[in-house]
């Protein structure tokens, strides 16, 4: 077979996606000695993965600890778990609208959902003194309704894009919070009270644990692929064998499923929901978020929200002053950087090796048969 | 069936404002491509400006007006130049969220100089004329008739300008107009000077029809006027107006027959039902995607 | 059997005829071009194939399965592949994703296990990166296998796309204008590259082309489309000499 065009990637500007760490004694230790301290340091850090692991169980021990012994002031407790929960929404969001380049503007109404579903289960339907012992129970239920509902809101999705679909999930979201206002059993529009505190530092660090894993998973599988070329390019993607209604159900399912778990978490937490808690404020809150932190990235998901969220409590003194100087930052921010302060780029210890090094171990493996 | 007659009178003034509002996300749309989700705080803003000519300054009707619509146009036309502008080459949500920014700094920023919720006094007369059983107030004539008259002179300007017929241009083909000679900034500055300044307008009517106003008061307003836009098929300014009458006439039929608080919820079912028999709108047309 | 089957195959676009009584029988193994003026239908026959548009009348049978109404995934699935006039790679995602994605059909687990990384994800995923790199190893793509498809120069780009198609194991290749914007040495070189896949893949080539010089030396066979009807079908040679086939490309003879 002849070439044509050149075989020599050295030709090319190297431009990837990742950069690969090499171990150390590979023939890229002349590069290494030029770099500074700091930069050989994150190199090597890189390549212990086993840390990330080790750091989350570690955080989880410290939650149990701050959680049991009160160790913290409730109020940056209280903090930190908003953050957590911010984290789940933000990700699920980023979900539909960064990997799959939807525009989905109705996330609240998932998260109402799970919310309602869940406070109704520990308040009216569990016996008192087991509400504690069930509370994942009325968790997964929320976010199962959640998650019933989002199957439902992919079907739009398959003939419609763009405008169009922001129409569907605009209503949608909107026709969530109608619906609750009209069910007096739910409290309608005076809002529904009772839970208990049941969210506590350790359950919303295993639900963000939780929700970062399978995302993450869903991310770089089949699926994760397919959710990625539907946003390049759908037509294409169809004609390559990828079923894009599946992997849109599949994509809103997920997605969905997660809003309804930070909903439920956000009610125990705040003792008190009401619509107007879900309505199209907190949709663009979570949107801010998501293009914020960066579109089609996990770690984006967690700094978006992270920053989001402690910046608007750190301004607090600042009053009324702090929501007209943040939508300024925002603004800022999507001129200089519009896809996000960690648009489409990705911390490396979230990727799966797998992924990372493909071609690199199917080098090596050619390489020593 | 004097009530159903009455009922759509109502109508009438409720979509006229829906239909303004409409109007300047789709002619930005048209030209654009792009969603100027901000576009209903400037309808809120063109509130505050009339309450201020009114109250601080002591202006009568016309001034007022006309100052609402120039101040809305010119802070229409800043907006584009500084936060839109230079997002023209990036992915258009990058736009929508810059636009949900700066709508949202506009609500907070009057919020910040306005604590309370204002009044807007009493510019116009108004009387009250009843005839075969139906009452319309002066007010609401008035409205109508504003809008309408609005809109036809909108109407003029597209269609038989210059400036119109360049910006139907650029919405269909924007590579190659400025090859044309046609000084393309300065007509897209045009159209959000007119889209949004019959918004501001929209908002002077609004304040003298529902006299309380406060900063947040664009947000559901906006969104919904951006639905009736795309009903009526975005970028198209016959259908913006259709699409706010016809908002109008489901919000105002839905209040009349059942209890209010089904109010949204059956008027965005009812939108969304006739997307699904008319995806791309009313007047619409769908992009042909070639392969 | 024969591998593809148009059989008067018409397709209206509001009123206007884009494609009149088409008729293709494909033998395997076949390598037959289809030419004619810009806007003669040839790529609305492909998205016919391929189930991107829905024929208004007629049929089309592949291996004996009717495909007409069938969406194109499931097309693709069944063995038909192409590539595009105006390349559409996903271009944001490496050389590698390009092609893994063609695998998708291919995967046997389920959604749960994808959400897990349990059961037959980890094996599966192996086989598909394994058999991703080989084949771009064997189109001497490997070396680019982690570089962003956008990065990519036109003509490996273009070598991507058809290494992307081959991903999904068709039994049939369409190749949409596949010498767009190369010069003569590079035809030459994909003249040979055609050849060559049609041989280490066992294809059934259906290709569009304006080269004449590529279409004349490598097709078996030719279709000529003009304005939605097929004006001429024969041996290249023939069709060279085609007195209609001339006019429609050069103008009236007046002489």
């Amino acid at each position: 077979m002849q070439d044509f065009g050149p075989a020599d990637p050295a030709d090319l500007k190297a431009r990837t996606t990742y950069w690969i760490p090499d171990q150390v004694g590979s023939g890229r230790d002349e590069q290494m000695i030029n770099i500074s301290p700091i930069k050989l340091f994150m190199e090597r850090l890189e390549t212990k993965r086993w840390l990330l692991p080790a750091l989350l169980v570690f955080v989880f021990g410290l939650s149990l600890v701050i959680q049991q012994f009160e160790l913290l002031d409730p109020y940056v407790q209280l903090i930190i778990m908003y953050v957590g929960i911010n984290i789940i929404l933000t990700l699920s969001l980023n979900l539909i609208n960064g990997y799959m380049g939807e525009f989905s503007v109705g996330h609240a109404g998932f998260m109402a959902i799970g919310a309602y579903v869940a406070s109704f289960l520990t308040v009216k339907v569990f016996p008192a003194h087991m509400a504690a012992w069930l509370f994942p129970a009325a968790v997964v239920a929320g976010g199962a309704a959640a998650g019933v509902v989002g199957l439902v809101v992919a079907f739009p999705s398959f003939k419609t894009r763009g405008d169009y679909l922001a129409i569907v999930t605009l209503a949608f979201g909107m026709i969530v919070k109608s619906v609750i206002e009209n069910i007096d059993a739910l409290g309608g529009p005076r809002g529904f009270l009772g839970m208990e505190k049941l969210s506590t530092l350790p359950w919303v660090f295993f639900w963000v644990l939780l929700s970062v894993w399978v995302i993450r998973n869903l991310i770089y599988s089949n699926f994760g692929r397919g959710v990625l070329s539907i946003r390049e390019d759908e037509v294409a993607s169809d004609l390559m064998s990828v079923n894009t209604n599946h992997v849109k159900v599949l994509a809103f399912t997920v997605s969905s499923f997660f809003a309804g778990i930070a909903g439920a978490l956000f009610a125990h937490l705040l003792q008190f929901i009401n619509p107007r808690a879900f309505d199209i404020i907190k949709s663009t809150d979570i949107l801010i978020m998501v293009y914020l932190g960066g579109i089609g990235s996990i770690a984006g998901s967690v700094i978006g929200a992270t920053v989001y969220t402690v910046l608007l409590e750190v301004l607090r003194p600042m009053g009324i002053w702090r929501m007209v100087f943040m939508p300024l930052v925002l603004v800022l921010l999507m001129i200089f950087r519009p896809k996000g302060i960690m648009g489409l780029r990705e911390f490396r210890w979230f990727v799966p090796v797998r992924d990372m090094l493909a071609s690199r171990l199917w080098r090596e493996k050619k390489a020593g048969t | 069936m004097t009530y159903v007659l009455q009922q759509l009178l109502n109508a009438l003034q409720v979509g006229s404002i829906y239909a303004l509002i409409a109007l300047g996300y789709t002619m930005v749309y048209g030209i654009l491509t792009m969603i100027n989700f901000a576009h209903g705080d400037l309808f809120m803003v063109g509130a505050f400006l009339c309450f201020v000519a009114a109250v601080s300054l002591h202006l009568p009707f016309v001034p007022v007006l006309l100052l609402s619509m120039i101040g809305v146009a010119f802070l229409g036309v800043v907006i584009e130049r500084f936060a839109y502008k230079p997002l023209r080459q990036a992915p258009r949500v990058s736009a929508i969220i810059t636009a949900l920014g700066v709508g949202l700094f506009l609500e907070n920023f009057t919020l910040a100089l306005n604590p309370y919720p204002k009044q807007i006094p009493q510019l116009l007369e108004n009387t009250t004329w009843t005839f075969f059983g139906l009452s319309i107030s002066s007010l609401q004539a008035f409205v109508i008739i504003l809008s309408l008259v609005l809109m036809w002179i909108l109407d003029l300007i597209v269609r038989r300008t210059m400036v119109g017929m360049a910006m139907r241009a650029i919405s269909w083909d924007k590579t190659v107009v400025p090859l044309m000679g046609v000084p393309v900034n300065l007509i897209i500055s045009a159209t959000f000077a007119i889209g949004t300044s019959l918004g501001g307008a929209a908002g002077v009517m609004y304040g003298l029809a529902y006299p309380v106003i406060d900063p947040y008061m664009g947000i559901m307003v906006g969104w919904k006027a951006f639905i009736a836009a795309v009903v009526g098929g975005i970028g198209n300014i016959r259908g913006a107006m259709i699409g706010g009458y016809i908002l109008g006439a489901v919000e105002i039929m839905v209040v009349a027959f059942l209890p209010s608080t089904y109010r949204d919820f059956i008027a965005f079912v009812l939108l969304l039902v006739l997307l699904i028999f008319r995806p791309y709108g009313i007047l619409g047309k769908p992009h042909p995607q070639k392969v | 059997m024969s591998v593809l089957t148009a059989q008067k195959l018409t397709h209206y676009f509001d009123g206007l005829a884009a494609v009149s009584e088409f008729n293709l029988n494909l033998e395997p193994y076949e390598l037959v071009g289809i030419i004619g003026p810009n806007g003669a239908g040839k790529t609305t026959i492909f998205n016919l194939i391929t189930g991107v548009y829905k024929a208004t009348h007629g049929s089309i049978s592949f291996a004996g399965t009717e495909i007409v109404g069938k969406t194109p995934s499931t097309i693709t699935a069944l063995g038909i592949a192409r590539t595009f006039q105006n390349i559409r790679l996903f271009k944001e995602l490496s050389v590698l994703d390009n092609v893994r994605i063609a695998h998708y059909a291919r995967v046997r687990y389920s959604p749960i296990e994808a959400l897990l990384h349990i059961g037959r994800f980890l094996k599966e995923e192996e086989e598909i990166i394994g058999h991703s790199m080989d084949l771009l190893a064997f189109l001497k793509l490997d070396a680019y296998a982690d570089e962003i498809s956008r990065n990519l120069p036109y003509g490996l780009q273009r070598r991507l796309e058809i290494a992307r198609a081959l991903a999904t194991r068709p039994k049939l290749l369409l190749l949409d204008e596949p010498a767009a914007g190369m010069n003569p040495n590079e035809v030459s070189q994909l003249m040979e590259f055609i050849k060559w896949i049609r041989k280490e893949f066992d294809l059934t080539i259906l290709l569009i082309e304006h080269q004449m010089h590529l279409v004349m030396n490598i097709c078996e066979r030719l279709l000529v489309l003009d304005f939605g009807e097929t004006i001429a079908e024969g041996l290249p040679r023939d069709i060279q000499k085609n007195p209609r086939v001339l006019e429609v490309y050069l103008g009236e003879v007046t002489c």
